[in-house]
């Protein structure tokens, strides 16, 4: 994935210097180990420290929506998702966009890597390739990229960008046959209790910093519902009722619209697998409606549209 | 007092006799991460653990604390008086502390724990805990104690320093506290000389692989409107999602919500961990916000750590540069790199 840093590099300077727009938004070198850092460039000098590797996977439409300017976005398969979700919802208009799309292989799972390395401490990562050489404290290891993908990402149908104003490398061949929700069809097959269970395991770490919702795209309201405090409708204590009344609600605020990029799962600090919550209303919409999420540019979401053949089997 | 010594496999019973007449909370393995819990056999105690994830704050300050408790019944003649919600002072140790991790709550006293207020919790839990730190051997690659005045080795806000020399433990009794505890303990010797000389070499090694990183003297120096008004801002805040990540871990964020919540006829009186980062922390009940943009939030995080505190209570930085910020903030914004921005000599405009 290196690869596409010239490649970025290039357009950057490229669509600076010709006025082509005002900004570029991609990512730059992390000062840790597997992170990058979200990096808005405004004058072609800052344009070298641009930067691209399998450690891009959060999801840069989420810097999109308010913007007045005229901005280039490097974005993979998912983030072009997002940003065509941004369209529909008129967060941002098209011709105010230069999309880089980045044909994706994956990003990769920090987590993965850092509970395989059973607690030495990674000090310098270094991607070539399909191999990532991670070295520490009198250690050194190789992993292979396509092991550790991100979760999201080993599953993931859409690599390629949907839309996009050039690519940045040829297309790559899409993943075939995905199973993608054998873990929501466990959960379902749960009794009652066990279910409810479940979720209280799931969420039991969660310190409501609200990580995962400020790293979705999709969560733009200018006063999310557990912020509103006039009237207050949701408990701020650590309480699990609030807690995943927290998770239940922004889960039902993202069905149809969530693309899967797994932006809200890596930016969790404690490691919560919140997809589990959105991959079901996922599968919902895609069973009831045949829909996904910001892969058809000019087709209304279901959710914000009626017709009268809508199938309807939750009315109960 | 002087240093004394115990074996690897004698200080389970160590921890034994402090657990028969404390409270005794550690760093336990929780999944894969290690937080500072009480436990209840010797074993659940890991000093193997490098740093916990979140930081030992709240135990002194705890995320959601109940401070008062109310009745609503109508002809209740108690109702609407609010009423300390029980709470257990007994006497605590808290057990493998990082020295940097103490050293904050030093720095959190003097908003706790002042001349004209004092947060009665607050002020009894210190009272009432005994702090027996743990000198780090292997500081991480995030950590930068040593260029904030702190170390690996920093005795300042414990009563007992232990040091892991391999085959023991050694302890270093600071305080009359330290000394309590320690007294009530027994199976310790005295130190010899190759212990002694080793300890030596692991302070020696630790503090010398986290070095100085950056030099925090120039933001003393510098004019608070010219690093107010600094043109970096912009840049450093890009990529912030204003979550609440950096200073819920922080050892040193102190800040707080009140809030009631009642349930049928009760009610309760939460305190509550609060972030400069979300908007909602200075949102006014006329509805302005003084800080309704993320630059605004952002600068105030750093502000306040690298500024305004070590200005208005001349106490060195509110970061111990336990690096918690740095490992797991979701876009990499290292305060590292905020540090060396804000003490570079030419605030040159962008
Ligand atoms: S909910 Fe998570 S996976 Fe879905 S779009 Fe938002 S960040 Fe991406
Ligand atoms: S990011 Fe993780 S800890 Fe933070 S609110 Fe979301 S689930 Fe909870
Ligand atoms: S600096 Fe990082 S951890 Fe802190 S609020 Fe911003 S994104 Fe969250
Ligand atoms: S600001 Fe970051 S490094 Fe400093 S004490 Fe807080 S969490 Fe630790």
């Amino acid at each position: 994935m290196r690869e596409y840093t010239e490649r970025i590099r290039e357009a950057a300077k490229r669509l600076l210097s010709e006025q082509r727009v005002d900004t570029v938004i991609g990512f730059r070198r992390g000062t840790v180990p597997f992170m990058n850092e979200p990096f808005l460039v405004k004058s072609v000098d800052q344009v070298d420290q641009l930067y691209w590797d399998s450690n891009c996977g959060i999801n840069l439409a989420n810097y999109l929506p308010k913007r007045t300017d005229r901005v280039a976005v490097v974005a993979k398969g998912c983030d072009s998702r997002n940003i065509v979700v941004h369209l529909l919802e008129n967060q941002i208009k098209r011709d105010q966009l230069y999309i880089l799309g980045a044909p994706c292989r994956g990003m990769v799972d920090k987590r993965r890597m850092m509970a395989d390395l059973k607690g030495k401490e990674p000090l310098h990562a270094e991607e070539n390739g399909k191999e990532i050489k991670v070295s520490g404290r009198g250690f050194q290891v190789t992993f292979d990229r396509q092991t550790y993908l991100q979760s999201n990402c080993a599953i993931c149908t859409h690599r390629n960008p949907v839309v996009y104003d050039e690519l940045l490398g040829d297309p790559v061949e899409e993943q075939q046959g995905v199973d993608r929700y054998p873990d929501v069809r466990r959960i379902e097959a749960m009794s009652v209790d066990e279910r409810w269970r479940y979720f209280q395991e799931l969420i039991a770490p969660c310190i409501r910093c609200y990580a995962c919702r400020n790293a979705c795209p999709l969560c733009y309201c200018p006063t999310c519902f557990v912020d509103e405090s006039r009237p207050q409708w949701v408990g701020k204590t650590i309480d699990p009722t609030d807690t995943l009344t927290f998770h239940f609600l922004r889960a039902y605020h993202v069905a149809g619209r969530c693309t899967d990029c797994g932006s809200c799962e890596r930016a969790c600090p404690v490691g919560i697998e919140v997809r589990k919550f959105t991959k079901k209303l996922e599968k919902e919409v895609k069973e009831l409606y045949g829909y996904e999420a910001g892969v058809t540019p000019d087709q209304r979401p279901p959710l914000d549209t009626f017709k009268p053949g809508d199938p309807e089997p939750f009315i109960k | 007092m002087s240093d004394i010594y115990i074996s690897r496999g004698k200080f389970p019973e160590i921890i034994g006799q402090l657990m028969a007449r404390y409270r005794v909370y550690a760093p336990v393995l929780k999944g894969e991460y290690h937080e500072f819990a009480k436990i209840e056999k010797t074993e659940e105690a890991d000093l193997g653990y490098q740093n916990t994830r979140l930081s030992p704050k709240g135990l002194f300050h705890p995320h959601a604390e109940r401070m008062f408790e109310y009745s609503l019944v109508k002809d209740d003649p108690q109702a609407g008086i609010l009423k300390e919600a029980p709470k257990d002072f007994s006497p605590r140790v808290v057990l493998g502390i990082r020295p940097c991790d103490a050293k904050a709550f030093q720095l959190d006293d003097v908003n706790f724990d002042t001349t004209a207020y004092q947060d009665p919790w607050w002020v009894r839990r210190r009272q009432t805990t005994t702090l027996i730190g743990l000198a780090c051997n292997e500081p991480c690659g995030t950590c930068f104690c040593t260029s904030l005045g702190t170390g690996p080795f920093d005795t300042a806000g414990l009563d007992v320093l232990l040091v892991d020399t391999g085959e023991g433990y050694t302890a270093q009794v600071l305080t009359q506290k330290g000394k309590d505890v320690v007294g009530i303990t027994s199976g310790w010797e005295s130190v010899s000389r190759t212990v002694s000389e080793k300890m030596e070499g692991l302070r020696k090694s630790a503090e010398d692989s986290l070095g100085r990183q950056f030099d925090f003297d120039p933001i003393k120096q510098k004019d608070m409107l010219e690093l107010f008004n600094a043109s970096f801002w912009d840049e450093v805040q890009f990529a912030c999602i204003n979550c609440g990540t950096c200073t819920f871990l922080c050892p040193t964020c102190w800040c707080f919500d009140i809030q009631d919540e009642v349930w049928g006829d009760k009610g309760d009186r939460i305190r509550l961990w609060d972030s400069c980062m979300f908007p909602l922390f200075t949102f006014h009940g006329s509805g302005h916000n003084p800080r309704s943009q993320k630059l605004q939030r952002v600068r105030q995080r750093f502000m306040h750590k690298l500024k305004y505190y070590p200005d208005k209570y001349h106490n060195g930085a509110a970061c111990v540069g336990c690096g918690r910020c740095v490992k797991f903030c979701p876009v990499n914004i290292d305060i590292r790199e905020v540090v060396r921005r804000m003490s570079a000599t030419c605030v040159c405009p962008a």
